[in-house]
């Protein structure tokens, strides 16, 4: 009898996708996101983001609470840039309220926010490392950096995170004396270290393969998702909020807003690498022509009582755009506080991104979102 | 049996003695101190690791292909311990000294895979899975650049006799004929140890540990020992056939080395070749599974094809060796350079534009 004998055809076998649950406990999630992938072999058909484990009512509570007690539910929406969301908050009642800041206050506030700014970024860099594979390394030279911004600001307010600074009308309490050097000092070990740290990963030979070309965005998908931030700059859009919005003191501050090229995930990291050398250079000139006097405004009452109306005010955060909108009926407490959280919408977009590429590339296209999973659920 | 008892028992303490170094290497290119609570400098924190994963409890999950998922460990660990056998240590320290130690060494090295897959397909976890089909796959796109690399070294020794290799580098090492060997060698090596660039099927990030995700405890530490054990193997073979072996350049001793001189040697060379895998695994992330297949295939297989061809000449005509190594190290030289301007084919990088005033949007 004879033995049949073929090769098996692709099409005989049959082929599962299997989906693959990564999160709410894995190395690369950044936090308690979850997202189930369909997986065909490596390829990524299918995506299914799952948010809302970290959710604790961060818009509700402050309904309850006094205007000057909401600032600590700011600094833990966004746990990486607390100064940027306490900036956007205070700014927020204090338009609505009507008052006005002592000059040095704002100068205070850009100050911190900027280098709040540079310290998010550094743990972007960190994690993302992490993320592409570097064993560790990167993570601890972007903490080295920024342990010290964080050791410059428990001496301006005591805490290490929560920090709860800035106050409506002003900032709580000023400056150590020392300040203008300290900051200097640190500054100018920080830019040392974020050249260490362009080194090691921006002209590497893997990173440059593995993040070169992988999924690019277009300005106008950017603009339908609502992305904001670096990730809406890397697409080529010159958008940030401090150029086309002025608050505060950036309409007197000299500062570039660099931009990408074709939107992928090493534009992404391009981009916030020279946002750092930019908030360098805010802080810099900041410090040179603060003024001396008062921090906090005149005549505040102790129970700070807001005119019935709203407002919306929003800051260019280090993940994009972080507004604030209030709704106040004349009470002590605002009536309606709802948050627009930049990782929120640039998260939104993690579907669209990833469809079609490799488990690798979701880990590391996940981790070019920067996402902070308070500031997702709030 | 005497020698085999002895080299069963030194294996481990070598491992014990490598995690450490590992840690402490690993800390200080990160800024860190590494261990330095267990022992002076943490010194005994292999010790303390070692006595902590023996008294684990052995979890298997109950969805685990039972068989399968237990054998794992040891198909990783056996032919490792298979091929120290046939490793000479110095010209009279080996266990057995084999006519075909080379061609015994790669295949029985090669055999690991198996349990690779075992591990991965038994712990019915997806991770695993994912782990377990990527190393396979990674192990058939390495080991053809890296056998093709040995064998260019054979050709020239005209044995496969690891002492007869040795005895042949008296003069001159492998590493200056055979540049572009050696090179292959060494990528390839970094790839068949896991360990970065190439540590895709056990990706912390994205695979979770791959195949040894649903381990602990003992057999756990199998894959580990497994791991170091190849990590030392790989070393002692690349010292052995690229950088002389045993053998004191510029002939120091003038016929007969002493035995502690060549051990000396030995555990320089072979160090030499470790701290350059736990250097490289500090300072390098990891490449996709496609990049790292393209990569071998395209990249390292025709240039060790190349190696092979001048050696194949060299012989033929009967050239002097001297001749290879300019014509190597302008090959290796091209051969890096290919790979330089293959991960910049996108483009290089640009200057950002700027813009000082106002916004599009």
């Amino acid at each position: 009898m004879a033995i049949e004998t073929r090769v098996p055809h692709e099409s005989d076998l049959e082929t599962i996708d299997i989906n693959v649950n990564v999160g709410p406990q894995h190395p690369a999630t950044h936090g308690v996101f979850r997202m189930v992938l369909t997986v065909d072999g490596e390829l990524v058909v299918d995506l299914d983001p799952v948010i809302g484990y970290m959710h604790r009512g961060n818009e509700k509570l402050p309904e309850n609470c006094d205007y000057r007690q909401v600032i600590g539910y700011h600094d833990r929406t966004d746990y990486l840039a607390q100064f940027n969301t306490e900036h956007c908050y205070v700014e927020a009642v204090e338009k609505l309220a009507g008052i006005k800041a002592p000059e040095r206050a704002e100068y205070i506030r850009v100050i911190l926010a900027e280098m709040n700014r540079i310290a998010s970024h550094l743990m972007l860099f960190g994690a993302f490392g992490t993320d592409i594979g570097l064993f560790g390394t990167s993570f601890m030279y972007a903490f080295r950096d920024r342990e010290t911004i964080q050791d410059l600001f428990e001496e301006v307010t005591g805490e290490r995170m929560m920090y709860n600074y800035f106050r409506p009308g002003g900032v709580a309490w000023d400056l150590p004396d020392n300040f203008r050097q300290r900051c200097t000092q640190v500054l100018d070990s920080v830019e040392r270290g974020v050249e260490q740290l362009d080194g090691l990963m921006m002209e590497n030979e893997v990173v440059l393969a593995r993040c070169r070309g992988l999924s690019p965005v277009t300005p106008e998908d950017a603009i339908k998702w609502g992305l904001s931030g670096p990730m809406l700059r890397a697409t080529g859009l010159r958008h940030d909020i401090r150029r086309a919005e002025p608050y505060s003191i950036y309409d007197r501050l000299q500062f570039d807003v660099p931009t990408g090229k074709q939107g992928d995930v090493y534009d992404k990291l391009v981009v916030r690498l020279e946002e750092m050398h930019q908030s360098a250079r805010i802080v810099r000139q900041a410090l040179e022509t603060m003024p001396e006097g008062p921090i906090m405004a005149e005549g505040l009452k102790r129970v700070l009582r807001v005119p019935a109306g709203e407002v919306y005010m929003r800051v260019e955060s280090p993940r994009g755009e972080y507004g604030v909108y209030l709704v106040s009926q004349g009470s002590d407490k605002p009536w309606r506080h709802k948050v627009r959280g930049a990782s929120f919408s640039n998260l939104s977009a993690l579907r669209a991104m990833s469809v079609g590429n490799f488990v690798s590339d979701v880990i590391i296209i996940l981790g070019s979102i920067d996402i902070v999973l308070c500031e997702v659920d709030r | 049996m005497a020698r085999l008892a002895i080299i069963a028992l030194l294996v481990p303490v070598t491992v014990i003695i490598l995690t450490w170094v590992e840690r402490k290497v690993i800390g200080r290119l990160q800024m860190r101190l590494g261990p330095m609570r267990v022992g002076p400098y943490g010194t005994l924190q292999g010790v303390a690791d070692t006595i902590k994963l023996l008294t684990k409890e052995d979890v298997r999950p109950q969805t685990a292909d039972r068989w399968v998922f237990e054998l794992a460990p040891f198909v990783i660990v056996v032919p490792v311990f298979m091929a120290v056998v046939a490793i000479p240590f110095t010209a009279d320290l080996f266990i057995k000294n084999l006519t075909l130690g080379l061609f015994y060494f790669v295949a029985v090295t090669g055999l690991s895979i198996v349990g690779f897959v075992m591990a991965g397909w038994g712990s019915d976890n997806k991770y695993a899975l994912l782990g377990g089909v990527r190393a396979a796959a990674q192990l058939i796109s390495y080991e053809i650049p890296l056998v093709m690399a040995i064998l260019a070294v054979a050709m020239l020794a005209q044995s496969l006799n690891l002492a007869v290799i040795v005895g042949a580098q008296e003069d001159t090492p492998n590493i200056a004929y055979q540049l572009l060997a050696f090179i292959i060698f060494a990528i390839a090596g970094l790839a068949e140890l896991y360990r970065q660039p190439f540590d895709i099927p056990v990706a912390e990030s994205e695979v979770v540990g791959g195949p040894f995700v649903e381990y602990s405890g003992i057999r756990w530490s199998m894959f580990q020992l497994g791991e170091f054990v190849n990590l030392v193997l790989i070393s002692i073979l690349g010292s052995l056939i690229f950088l002389g072996g045993w053998q004191w350049p510029w002939s120091v001793f003038d016929k007969s080395v002493p035995v502690a001189a060549q051990v000396a040697m030995m555990v320089v060379k072979t160090g030499a070749f470790i701290l350059f895998f736990m250097w490289m695994r500090a300072s390098l992330p990891r490449l996709r599974i496609d990049q790292m297949m393209s990569f071998c295939w395209q990249l390292l297989l025709p240039f060790a094809f190349l190696q092979i061809i001048l050696n194949g000449l060299v012989l033929v005509y009967g050239w002097p060796n001297e001749i290879l190594i300019p014509l190597s190290g302008a090959a290796a030289a091209g051969a890096v350079y290919l790979t330089h301007r293959a991960a910049r084919a996108t483009g290089v990088r640009y200057q950002p534009g700027y813009q000082t005033v106002g916004s599009v949007l």
